[in-house]
């Protein structure tokens, strides 16, 4: 059965099924309102947590959040399902299609067909939408790409059943019981106030703005400690996370920003406008972050001169959003 | 990041199947988004991850000529996995894969066990056991 299924491109994978899914039913989310309203901005910096040896940095909280939050504060319910068997995983796949039922769904990007190959590796949190069967094939909404693609029987086995860290193991969700009128103002307020505490309040070093001083930190100490070669590596990882697909720029800050713009007009609280401007410099710092880390890399520089700029970067920015965030969770409805 | 700000700078990473969205404000500061092909920070340290991994891969390869490692050592980072995810694609434990990337036990493996490495790596059987580096 073909649906009416609109794709949109969105900056990143989990906003934009999410913003698809409830397209589909009737409710119309801008990225930046799904992303706010889901607490999709964070920081967090994980040195004993490593991806090729290089230490974990994280610009949003884990894969599937960002969803779980904003179906919760809008009211709608959501089914989730997880199978041993690959088969069975299809034939249920088939099913909900066939009641022209969109389901959501996390697949590895390693063997997705259509991705550039820089960015195809064993990353297991992705999400896509698949809406229809047609020739055998599956038609698929992936909101990374501007135009639905389609992938065969074969290969959307083999991306539903992709192995490594959070394997997904065919999971897939759909929504089963859709809002009519969702309180768009009490999940906005509820979005901003949950960010606003985890950026500021979480007691261990690692988190939020603590997260970015203490990372600061640690980069002042790279040279010294790691060498040329590591210290450029765990430096350039940094940057890759915070300006990889979908983050819409600066660790996505810039959409938190348009954010808090839209969110200013819905609420009627102008000073909302104001902190969206200072969260839009707040992004450009990040940017000037990733600018003077590329430049050390590319110079692979050692100057400890260089790193201890990089770092003060971010303590700039560690301030100003603590500032930020220290306001905003004062909001009200 | 004002519109006419928002960098395109490319460097055929997307290789032209996509651009990117970028969130940025217009002239009356209301955000919108722009399409972006690429910026030259970004573009910077991603294929400085490239060159770390292609560099771990030719080293790999002169340990296998050598015979220090055997073949699956060199599949397995060209495949950009770890024996964990290799352990997990074969179906074999992970101390398993370890021993197998050893020269001495990979001369050891039945064809049916090199065979379940060679589908991974979609490589042929002969080619696993011809240590060609393909």
């Amino acid at each position: 059965m073909a649906i009416n299924f609109k794709h949109e491109q969105s900056a990143h994978c989990e906003n934009g099924v999410s913003a698809n899914m409830l397209h589909f039913y009737g409710i119309k989310l801008s990225e930046p309102m799904i992303f706010g309203i889901g607490s999709g901005l964070f920081f967090s910096y994980m040195p004993f947590l490593k991806v090729n040896n290089i230490p974990v940095t994280s610009f949003r909280p884990l894969p599937g959040v960002i969803f779980k939050r904003a179906a919760k504060r809008l009211g709608f319910k959501v089914i989730r399902k997880k199978f041993r068997n690959q088969q069975k995983s299809m034939q249920a796949l088939d099913t909900l299609l066939e009641q022209g039922i969109p389901v959501g769904m996390l697949v590895g990007v390693y063997h997705l067909p259509y991705f550039p190959k820089a960015y195809r590796f064993h990353f297991n949190a992705h999400n896509l939408v698949v809406y229809a069967k047609e020739d055998g094939g599956y038609l698929v909404s992936d909101p990374v790409m501007d135009v639905p693609t389609k992938l065969s029987a074969e290969e959307l086995i083999k991306v539903r059943f992709a192995k490594g860290t959070f394997a997904p193991k065919g999971h897939m969700y759909w929504a089963s019981e859709i809002p009519k009128n969702p309180d768009l103002k009490s999940a906005i307020v509820a979005g901003i106030k949950k960010t606003a505490k985890d950026m500021t309040s979480i007691p261990i070093p690692l988190f939020g703005v603590k997260g970015i001083r203490y990372l600061a930190k640690q980069i002042r100490k790279y040279p010294e400690k790691l060498g040329k070669r590591k210290a450029s590596q765990y430096l350039g990882q940094i940057v890759r996370s915070q300006e990889e697909i979908g983050t819409g720029g600066a660790g996505f800050r810039f959409m938190y920003a348009a954010f808090l713009q839209e969110s200013a007009h819905i609420l009627q609280q102008n000073w909302l406008n104001d902190m969206s401007e200072e969260m839009t410099k707040i992004g450009d710092l990040w940017r000037s972050f990733a600018t003077e880390t590329a430049r050390i890399v590319k110079s692979r520089s050692q100057m400890e001169d260089a790193y201890n700029q990089v770092a003060t970067i971010l303590e700039t920015i560690a301030d100003k959003e603590e500032r930020v965030f220290m306001e905003l969770k004062k909001i009200k409805a | 990041m004002k519109k006419d700000e928002v960098p395109q700078d490319d460097a055929n990473l997307l290789e032209g199947r996509l651009t990117e969205p970028c969130y940025a404000t217009d002239e009356n500061g209301n955000y919108t988004t722009v399409q972006s092909v690429g910026w030259d920070a970004k573009n910077v340290v991603i294929q400085q991850a490239w060159e770390d991994v292609n560099q771990q891969i030719e080293d790999t390869k002169q340990q296998v000529l050598l015979g220090h490692v055997s073949p699956i050592s060199y599949y397995m980072h060209k495949a950009l996995m770890d024996t964990k995810i290799l352990a997990d694609y074969t179906g074999f434990f992970r101390w398993t894969v370890k021993k197998h990337l050893k020269m001495k036990h990979f001369n050891k493996l039945s064809d049916h066990k090199l065979q379940k490495y060679a589908d991974v790596f979609q490589i042929t059987l002969q080619a696993l056991k011809n240590k060609e580096l393909l």
